[in-house]
């Protein structure tokens, strides 16, 4: 009754490879950010997929981790974001090249 | 009979046509949200493209069975973190259009874009297999028993999966405790910047009724307590100078 799951998983591929090019593309931080949640919602959906074609709740309860970790995750880059803008303000990634040799 | 036949065909295409048009719905949400937030550039509208897409998938979690996760994908995502991301954004004052012309690794781009749709296509062809899931069924617990999905996701969770979900609610306060060091040292070290130049005052304060102190003793003894008096002050201004370029050192 309802749409096969390979349809799913494909829309869920292409929602992967659309995070995967912005995070490449852009250099604002926090759009960066949004790119890995795109990637992380696309994973989302393919756990349900494969909930719904394996018959089976352990995809659920990965997605109901994820969605913690996630939470966590944006807590804390958001903060680091934060202390980063204090510093200098206006940083892209090409910016923060503390590091580099 | 072929009446009841003809509704009952009738009524199944209808409902694969209307999953087919709430699929069609899901992928126009969140593809065009995606393409929303990788392509605006403002980060006011990447965030509110990306709340399209969190409600893009959340309406196919819905059209999968999946009723508590879409719940809370629209709680915790739309309700919690893109609203946290507008915080940022206007608390940081951000919000205007990245000057693309300003980037060094501009030539970079199209490489990036070559190299993302790759990992795409391979993506694809690994997936393109006559399996698409491959495993063995209901492993965990079946899905399509008796029982709503919450019910089924909560049984799991606090059963099986009890140790990850309380090693979770230590992760949530691990985050909360780096979120509130990482603003409050910004804090702190804001509020040293400006006493960086009040702490030599204050030294040199008491730099002063320290000198006269000496004096008074001085004429009482002559010369061994005038040095050793001089001798401390000496080592008293030995730690501003440190003091004064240690955060120095640290800001740099």
């Amino acid at each position: 009754m309802s749409v096969p799951g390979p349809w799913y998983l494909v829309l869920a591929a292409c929602l992967f490879g659309i995070g995967a090019t912005g995070l490449f593309v852009r250099r604002n931080i926090l759009v960066m950010y949004m790119c890995i949640e795109l990637m992380l919602n696309a994973v989302n959906l393919t756990f349900v997929t494969f909930a719904r074609m394996l018959n089976d709740v352990g995809g659920e309860d990965a997605v109901f981790f994820v969605l913690v970790v996630a939470a966590a995750e944006v807590v804390v880059g958001l903060g680091i974001i934060v202390a980063i803008y204090r510093r200098r303000t206006g940083a892209t990634a090409d910016d923060i090249n503390s590091l580099k040799g | 009979m072929t009446d009841l036949a003809a509704t009952q065909l009738g009524t199944t295409q209808l409902g694969i046509d209307s999953a087919w048009a709430v699929y069609g719905v899901g992928v126009l949400l969140v593809i065009g949200g995606a393409f929303g937030v990788v392509l605006q550039r403002n980060p006011v509208h990447c965030a509110l493209s990306l709340v399209v897409t969190i409600f893009g998938i959340a309406l196919l979690f819905i059209d999968q069975g999946a009723n508590f996760l879409a719940a809370v994908q629209i709680i915790v995502y739309g309700g919690a973190i893109v609203i946290l991301f507008l915080f940022v954004i206007m608390l940081l004052g951000v919000d205007r259009k990245e000057a693309r012309a300003q980037q060094k690794l501009r030539s970079l781009t199209p490489v990036a874009i070559v190299v993302a749709l790759v990992a795409l296509v391979e993506l694809l062809v690994l997936t393109r297999v006559h399996y698409w899931a491959t495993g063995a069924s209901a492993s965990t617990e079946s899905l399509s028993g008796p029982g709503t999905d919450v019910q089924k996701l909560g049984q799991t969770i606090f059963t099986g999966y009890l140790l990850p979900f309380e090693m979770t609610s230590a992760l949530l306060v691990i985050a909360v405790v780096a979120a509130a060091v990482l603003a409050r040292r910004s804090t702190t070290q804001g509020a040293a910047g400006p006493p960086r130049k009040a702490a030599p005052v204050t030294r040199v304060l008491p730099r002063g009724p320290e000198a006269p102190a000496p004096s008074s003793p001085s004429p009482s003894s002559p010369s061994p307590s005038s040095s050793s008096p001089e001798s401390s002050p000496d080592v008293a201004p030995a730690p501003t100078p440190a003091e004064a370029a240690g955060p120095k050192a640290v800001a740099k």
